[in-house]
């Protein structure tokens, strides 16, 4: 389960969180919603420990990662699976090695196995013939079903996802939603998913939060947040140019 | 007025003392790294190929016309006093001592150096180090430490190999052109190259190669944003790397000879 407690951070004095809380039970899918530029994927990083926060907690199933250093870190770490905004392949590895390379470096599989495994998965995310290209030779959308291949080949706990469908084209982009909610089904791990497919996303989540101005506005079930009357979540959703978010 | 310049200037030093401060960390976390398993050798030997072999032609190309020029300017200014029998040694020492090392090192940060900052620096901004580090693996064992192994047993040969093919540019015009006698050229060398000479030699290229993948790597780690972020940290870490090597050698000339 996670747990985020009052979650405060700043950049050169410019205060991205100011206090955001929320949790998200396990084997829970948690979508994240809110402004563009307004701290969606900084929090998402906070939670996977790779930014600290200048007051407040991550708790990971009662852990601290602002206690955590070295080699617990680095354990805790391996719990994680993390979808960038941009895949963040290795690029100077092809498909089959980058999704191999965790397999490779963490566990002790024989290299028949190793090759079993990432086939297998590879076919899951539809790139059964892709695993000789490198990164550089496949489409965006390829990119992002590697990305998720190389995270789920541990059998993550939490799997995080910053903006999986950003620059996609709808088909594709749905394509990809489709395949985080049977992979969530399948390998039934906690996740936070940071998107702005609204409602399509929806679909496949169990909560909405939204975070607005550097705090968390609401955290609700999806037909929630699409009956909230809230006004600032209301314009969010309908997408709506006059309302209390100023655009500048 | 006053105390906005002295803020100014405070705010400035204390920049460069965080700065100074956290490139200490860096290497003193490479070095620990690099020294307690699990240790990465096949990582180790593609830098090795990388750094090492892949700068060969170039460490052949610049150690020969280094050899060739000491020779030429050598024998006419020895020709005054008449003593043109020292050439060889007056090639040999000067490279061995100096330009082996300081040469070699600068090939390499040219060469090398920059694709280090340029990779690593890359790899910051597409955010293929936070993906390292969310795999449960630690950056500076896959990125620094190979690297860092590597420049330290590929320099000092490639130093060598610039001192020999030196030495043998510098016979072909001091012999072969110049009509010194070769006795005279490689007997005198003997006599007056020490095995001090070499070592001194060698703990120079160590420290250059130290001194290369620590500035490069560095200004990689912690390339600022975008394309313009990571060009800034090349240039950055080339210039840089290429006045500490000059620095670095008066200090060991001066402690070492």
């Amino acid at each position: 389960m996670i747990e985020i407690e009052d979650l405060h951070k700043s950049f050169d004095g410019l205060k991205v969180l100011q206090g955001v809380s929320f949790q998200v039970a396990k084997g829970e899918l948690l979508a994240l919603i809110g402004r563009s530029g307004y701290g969606k994927s900084i929090l998402l990083k906070h939670v996977a420990g790779l930014i600290r926060p200048d007051q407040g907690r991550v708790l990971i199933d009662g852990n601290d990662l602002g206690f955590l250093r070295g080699k617990k870190l680095e354990e805790m770490r391996s719990r994680f699976g993390f979808v960038f905004q941009n895949g963040a392949l290795f690029d100077s590895l092809t498909v089959f090695e980058n999704v191999a390379f965790p397999l490779k470096e963490k566990t002790k599989f024989s290299d028949h196995e190793i090759k079993k495994r990432v086939l297998s998965i590879l076919d899951e995310v539809g790139l059964s013939g892709a695993e000789n290209k490198y990164p550089a030779q496949i489409s965006g959308g390829m990119v992002r079903r590697a990305a998720l291949a190389r995270s789920l080949v541990r059998n993550p706990e939490i799997m995080l996802f910053d903006e999986p469908t950003t620059g996609l084209d709808p088909v594709i982009g749905h394509a990809i939603l489709n395949l985080i909610d049977s992979c969530h089904k399948r390998f039934e791990f906690t996740g936070i998913i940071v998107t702005h497919e609204i409602p399509k996303a929806f679909e496949i989540v169990q909560k909405v939060a939204m975070l607005h101005e550097g705090r968390i506005l609401i955290v609700t079930p999806p037909q929630g947040i699409l009956s909230s009357s809230d006004p600032v979540v209301h314009q969010f959703i309908t997408g709506s140019i006059d309302g209390p978010i100023q655009y500048r | 007025m006053i105390i906005a310049l002295i803020k100014k200037l405070g705010a400035i030093s204390l920049l460069g003392l965080r700065g100074t401060g956290r490139m200490g960390l860096f290497l003193g976390q490479a070095f620990i790294y690099a020294s307690t398993p699990p240790f990465k050798f096949s990582r180790v030997l593609q830098q090795i190929r990388f750094i090492g072999f892949q700068s060969i032609l170039v460490i052949f190309l610049t150690g020969a016309f280094a050899g060739m020029v000491l020779s030429l300017q050598g024998f006419y200014t020895l020709n005054r006093f008449g003593s043109t029998a020292l050439l060889g040694p007056m090639v040999a020492l000067s490279l061995i001592r100096e330009l082996g090392p300081v040469f070699s090192a600068l090939m390499v940060t040219g060469r090398a150096g920059s694709a280090m900052t340029a990779e690593i620096g890359i790899m910051r901004i597409t955010e293929q180090i936070d993906a390292l580090k969310l795999m449960g693996l630690n950056p500076f064992r896959y990125l620094v430490v190979p690297r860092l192994l590597a420049s330290i047993i590929s320099l000092p040969l490639l130093s060598a190999i610039f001192n020999v093919v030196g030495i043998f540019g510098g016979y072909i015009i001091g012999v072969r052109l110049l009509g010194v006698g070769v006795g005279n050229y490689f007997g005198e060398m003997a006599n007056y190259v020490d095995m001090e000479d070499v070592l001194g030699g060698i703990y120079k290229s160590l420290s250059f190669g130290v001194l290369i993948t620590w500035v490069s790597c560095y200004k990689g780690y912690y390339t600022s944003f975008g394309a313009e972020g990571v060009s800034k940290a090349t240039t950055q870490a080339v210039v840089l790397s290429s006045v500490l090597i000059c620095v670095l050698d008066y200090f060991m000339t001066s402690i070492l000879f």
